[in-house]
């Protein structure tokens, strides 16, 4: 369960939201620029919002009310961006395991085997193509078993093929890991083969709830003027 | 000319230089690092002022930088006073030659250090955030290790400048054989006497050698390091 309510500013976007949701995953679509992704920072903590409350589950992670605001490293949130943001001076394994606490050493070769990242493990990020990357991100955010995993334009990056050959793992995460996703993306196509429902950002608002068939349809700029 | 090579006098001279640089570079590093990780910070209150502060030594007569340290840590000196009651003399000491020489490469210490913080890229300690990395964690783990290049960069071009350290430490801490008479200060010292030329000679060679192996490797890793982290 989550519930995000913030409002704030970031550059000369005027960010002013709310949302709620229970499903597995949950999608923010809108332009680049509209404040998806600030929504996200919000959620991950790496953007301090003037005021609002956010939730997941049980567990307020903001609340300027009565002043809750847990630092982004205690909240837990599995996040992968645009680019795969892997550390350049350790190995791929090492960048698995920075996040990996538990005892359960069969999740780290779980998610090794999912993600097809066993040939990877040894090699520096720097010689890794887009897609594995990103796959290696992933897999990495995974590991460091979050309670929600936050996906901000993963494949934006990568082309079509790329991008048809990554989309089936996230499909495996959101089965097989039950994590809740949520999913910012300017994409429609993407949105529609993972989500469950869809929120509209638009110039720093949810201005639409809509399920994943609804966005199909959906027009962007009709909604506000 | 050869045996001056190895005569004992010569590499007395040698060797307290590489002891004087090494101990400036031991005291320094560290707060370049410090003083770098914060420079490389947007603006916060007072950074102008840290940032002259420690480009001070680059620009200050290094005549009246040493006479400041003499004011400062001089047996009679504001902090110098306090450390005498401790049997810590600092003035005509090798230890005081190191602190000279550190404090007059500070500037070049901190600027390839301060460069390394700042190509990095924030969202790669922000990832280390997200995956449960504390503050120090981040740094010692994320942070650090992306600077390396630019800390050795920093202490080799900071070593090579306290070994030709001359200024602030004949002030300091005068120009004593075998206690604080460094590569420079003998240098000078021979090429004063009719009879010093081929001796400072040998000297002279050393000094250049040590600084343009220092410079030299200073700029490659300086090079490395920016194709390095722009991706």
């Amino acid at each position: 369960m989550l519930e995000v309510t913030v409002k704030g500013q970031v550059g000369r976007l005027e960010i002013n939201a709310h949302l709620w949701s229970d499903q597995p995953v949950t999608a923010f679509y809108g332009r680049s620029g509209a404040g998806k992704s600030t929504l996200l920072r919000a959620i991950s903590g790496l953007w301090r919002p003037d005021e609002g409350r956010i939730k997941v589950d049980d567990r307020v992670l903001f609340d300027n009310v009565i002043g809750i605001d847990v630092p982004v490293h205690k909240r837990n949130m599995g996040a992968v961006f645009q680019a795969a943001l892997l550390f350049p001076t350790m190995s791929v394994e090492r960048n698995l395991r920075y996040g990996f606490s538990s005892k359960d050493t069969g999740l780290f070769f779980d998610v090794v085997e999912m993600l097809d990242l066993g040939p990877l493990l040894n090699r520096s990020p720097r010689h890794l193509s887009g897609g594995e990357g990103q796959r290696v991100a992933l897999g990495r955010a995974l590991l460091a078993e979050p309670e929600i995993l936050l996906l901000d334009e993963p494949l934006t990056g990568l082309d079509d093929h790329r991008r048809r050959q990554v989309i089936p793992y996230f499909a495996a995460i959101r089965d097989a890991m039950r994590v809740p996703i949520i999913y910012v993306s300017h994409d429609k196509s993407e949105i529609a083969a993972l989500a469950d429902v869809v929120f509209v950002v638009e110039r720093g608002q949810v201005v639409q709830e809509l399920s994943a068939e609804e966005l199909t349809d959906f027009e962007m700029g009709l909604s506000t003027s | 000319m050869g045996a001056f090579l190895s005569d004992p006098a010569t590499l007395a001279i040698v060797t307290l230089s590489l002891q004087v640089s090494a101990l400036a570079m031991a005291i320094v590093v560290p707060i370049a690092i410090l003083l770098g990780a914060a420079l490389a910070k947007p603006d916060w209150p007072g950074k102008a002022l840290v940032s002259a502060l420690v480009h001070l030594p680059l620009v200050t007569p290094p005549v009246v930088t040493g006479y400041a340290l003499l004011v400062l840590l001089g047996r009679r000196g504001w902090v110098g006073q306090w450390l005498d009651g401790f049997g810590i003399q600092l003035a005509f000491s090798w230890v005081g030659a190191a602190i000279a020489a550190g404090l007059m490469a500070l500037p070049l210490v901190v600027r390839p250090i301060r460069l390394a913080f700042e190509t990095q890229d924030p969202r790669l300690v922000e990832m280390a955030a997200t995956l449960g990395a504390s503050r120090l964690r981040r740094f010692r783990t994320v942070v650090l290790p992306m600077a390396w290049p630019g800390i050795v960069a920093g202490l080799v071009l900071g070593f090579a400048k306290a070994l030709g350290e001359f200024g602030a430490t004949i002030t300091f801490v005068g120009n004593i054989p075998e206690e604080t008479q460094t590569l420079s200060l003998a240098i000078y010292t021979l090429l004063q006497s009719p009879s010093g030329d081929s001796r400072a000679l040998i000297l002279i060679g050393f000094a250049v050698f040590i600084s343009f192996a220092a410079i030299l490797g200073s700029e490659l890793l300086t090079s490395w390091i920016a194709r390095r982290n722009a991706r």
